[in-house]
């Protein structure tokens, strides 16, 4: 460690240059329950909000967070927007609250958060932040006993080739990313103060059983597998459409390779014609023509965003079923006792 | 607090049923703005916000610090940012409006009534919330004072703060769980299974206590309480009566329904990882 002891300032520098991956969101209570107020208050409207706190290493720590009024699609209100937030910031920055943006936070309906917007709204932040994390809380899941919180972030490959806007079969393939890569989840941990905790130790209630407790133990879960199965069906209608899209491009596709093969054929023949005839043969390309104009490819990125959808439904269902199955067992051993 | 020796003093009645109800944000954000105070303040004060319900009772939902200055004798507010906030807030939540003021602290000090003061004309009748962060009786005292006017015959003598009776609701720290709320670092969320886990530790220790209360009742080592045979036996009767087929074939089909979702959403699972693979397989080639 001598060596190290030793390196210049400017060689510190260097090397704080490479940021180590982010690894971990650490979120304090006060975030958990501010962001849990929120969404469930307007639900089933979908809000969002900022995070504010620092980025520390590979940890980013949220340490506050506040609400954005409900969105309207009006540019005078956009504005408004703006200067709400600048207030918002402005505000607790006088208070002694981190004044770092590092990210969003949004509500979300039974988990069908992956959409072509959050992507957009990732990369705008990325932008001006070089760390950024959307943290997403879903009120539909938390009716089952469950603390549906998730930090996730884009990949950094799907991100690179998002810039580049190029979501053709061949780049991906050359970049080796599936639909599985677009989204990195990360760990979250909870924090809290010393100061809270000792609160929570105190006020906690002396009752064996919680709300939370009630809730797990709802024996119908129907409704909620109802409505996923409903949007796992919407995803499967949707992807068959995707499908068809690249059928249809496919089909495009070779009937223009035939039709140039065939106008190939044509116009070699024809210069074989007019060498033995002694005339300059003509070029074997015609940009002119129609048929050589390239059919652009539909974009993968719809069809990976359901991809996403679908898998994510389908861990839905095979959570709530699983829970339900416990559940079931315990009544039967109930009735059975 | 005065405590009025003469027959004429008179303590008004009607404000003394108001209740205020109090929501664990309310505490986290205080004390995160307690922690995060100036380093010359030993207080933070701030706004309360919140609704009246129909029944009188005083929700306090939100709350946002206000810096201040305090020297002996006199606070001075910063009324400007008061409003600025105040203003932000009800962008999100028109329906929160201000209901009262916190301070941090052990019960109402000096300088509170001139707070007061000022959130009484921000609002009619608002509500004082004190936090103890000190722990100054080793307990998490929470309060909540209304301000009440102590007259004399038909003459005002001064306001008194009247403590009133304050209800946590804790069934949204509930939601998210004590364990996570309460220790200083929760390296992984609960997932379903281990949340339906603990559950299910739990009520089997209810079940288990009320057998050994239901046997040493039998036995005679302890004295009968009928309150408590009530209930046992309101909660055994509202278990619905079924035969013991009906029951099996209810289950059954119940888990048979399960069974079918989760092998729907396998072979989707499937066939999606089937796909993918197809994908790479057509890279190689």
């Amino acid at each position: 460690m001598a060596n190290s002891g030793a390196r210049s300032f400017l060689q510190v520098a260097a090397t704080e240059e490479v940021a180590p991956p982010l690894r971990v969101v650490q979120i304090e209570g006060l975030v958990v329950l501010k962001i849990i107020k929120h969404c469930k208050e307007f639900s089933p409207a979908l809000v969002t909000g900022q995070l504010l706190g620092l980025d520390v290493g590979s940890v980013l720590e949220v340490t506050n967070c506040f609400p954005f009024p409900i969105r309207e699609e009006d540019e005078e209100v956009e504005a408004e927007g703006a200067n709400y937030q600048l207030e918002m910031m402005r505000c607790l920055r006088e208070v002694n609250v981190d004044n770092n943006t590092v990210g969003w936070y949004q509500s979300t309906l039974f988990g069908s958060y992956q959409t072509v917007e959050l992507i957009e709204t990732f990369m705008n932040y990325q932008e001006n932040i070089r760390r950024c994390v959307c943290i997403i809380y879903d009120p539909s899941r938390s009716n089952q006993g469950v603390l549906a919180l998730k930090a996730l972030k884009l990949s950094d490959s799907f991100m690179e080739l998002h810039r580049t806007n190029n979501f053709t079969g061949e780049k991906l393939r050359e970049k080796n990313l599936s639909w599985v890569d677009i989204f990195e989840e990360i760990p979250i941990k909870v924090s809290n103060s010393a100061l809270i905790s000792a609160f929570m130790t105190e006020l906690e209630p002396d009752t064996p059983v919680n709300q939370c407790d009630y809730e797990r133990l709802q024996l119908s879960t129907h409704p909620y597998l109802e409505r996923n199965m409903e949007f796992l069906i919407e995803c499967m209608d949707d992807l068959s459409m995707e499908q068809q899209k690249f059928q249809f491009y496919y089909r495009n596709l070779s009937r223009q390779q035939a039709q140039q093969q065939t106008w190939l054929q044509k116009r070699r023949a024809e210069n074989m014609a007019r060498k033995a005839a002694g005339e300059e043969p003509l070029p074997e390309e015609d940009p002119s023509n129609p048929i050589f104009k390239p059919i652009p490819e539909p974009s993968r990125l719809d069809g990976f965003l359901i991809n996403n959808q679908i898998a994510n439904y389908c861990n839905q269902i095979n959570g709530v079923a699983g829970q339900s199955f416990s559940r079931l067992y315990l009544m039967k051993a109930l009735h059975e006792s | 607090m005065a405590s009025g020796g003469q027959t004429v003093l008179q303590f008004p009645q009607a404000s003394t049923n108001l209740t205020a109800r109090i929501h664990p944000l309310v505490i986290f954000n205080i004390c995160d703005c307690f922690v995060r105070r100036p380093d010359q303040a030993e207080r933070v004060i701030g706004t309360l916000l919140g609704s009246v319900l129909p029944d009188g009772t005083v929700d306090i939902r939100n709350s946002y610090a206000v810096p201040h200055n305090e020297s002996s004798d006199q606070v001075a507010l910063d009324i400007d940012y008061h409003h600025n906030m105040l203003s932000s807030q009800q962008k999100v939540n028109p329906k929160e409006v201000i209901v009262g003021w916190f301070s941090t602290g052990f019960g109402v000090t000096g300088g509170s009534a001139l707070i007061h003061d000022f959130y009484s004309r921000e609002v009619p009748n608002p509500v004082h919330l004190t936090i103890d962060t000190g722990f100054t009786n080793l307990g998490a005292s929470i309060k909540a004072f209304v301000s009440v006017n102590l007259s004399l015959g038909d003459q005002q003598l001064a306001a008194q703060f009247q403590e009133i009776p304050l209800d946590l609701r804790m069934v949204e720290a509930e939601l998210v769980g004590f364990d996570i709320l309460k220790t200083a670092m929760v390296d992984k969320l609960p997932g379903d299974v281990e949340g339906m886990e603990a559950t299910m530790e739990r009520l089997l220790a209810l079940i288990d206590d009320v057998y050994k209360y239901v046997d040493d009742v039998v036995e005679g080592r302890v004295a009968p309480d009928n309150n408590i045979g009530r209930f046992i036996s309101d909660t055994i009767s509202s278990m619905p009566k079924l035969s013991s087929e009906a029951f099996n074939t209810l289950v059954n089909d119940s888990l048979q329904d399960q069974l079918l979702l989760l092998y729907l959403s396998s072979i989707t699972r499937t066939q999606l990882s089937l796909a993918e693979k197809l994908n790479t397989a057509a890279q190689i080639l």
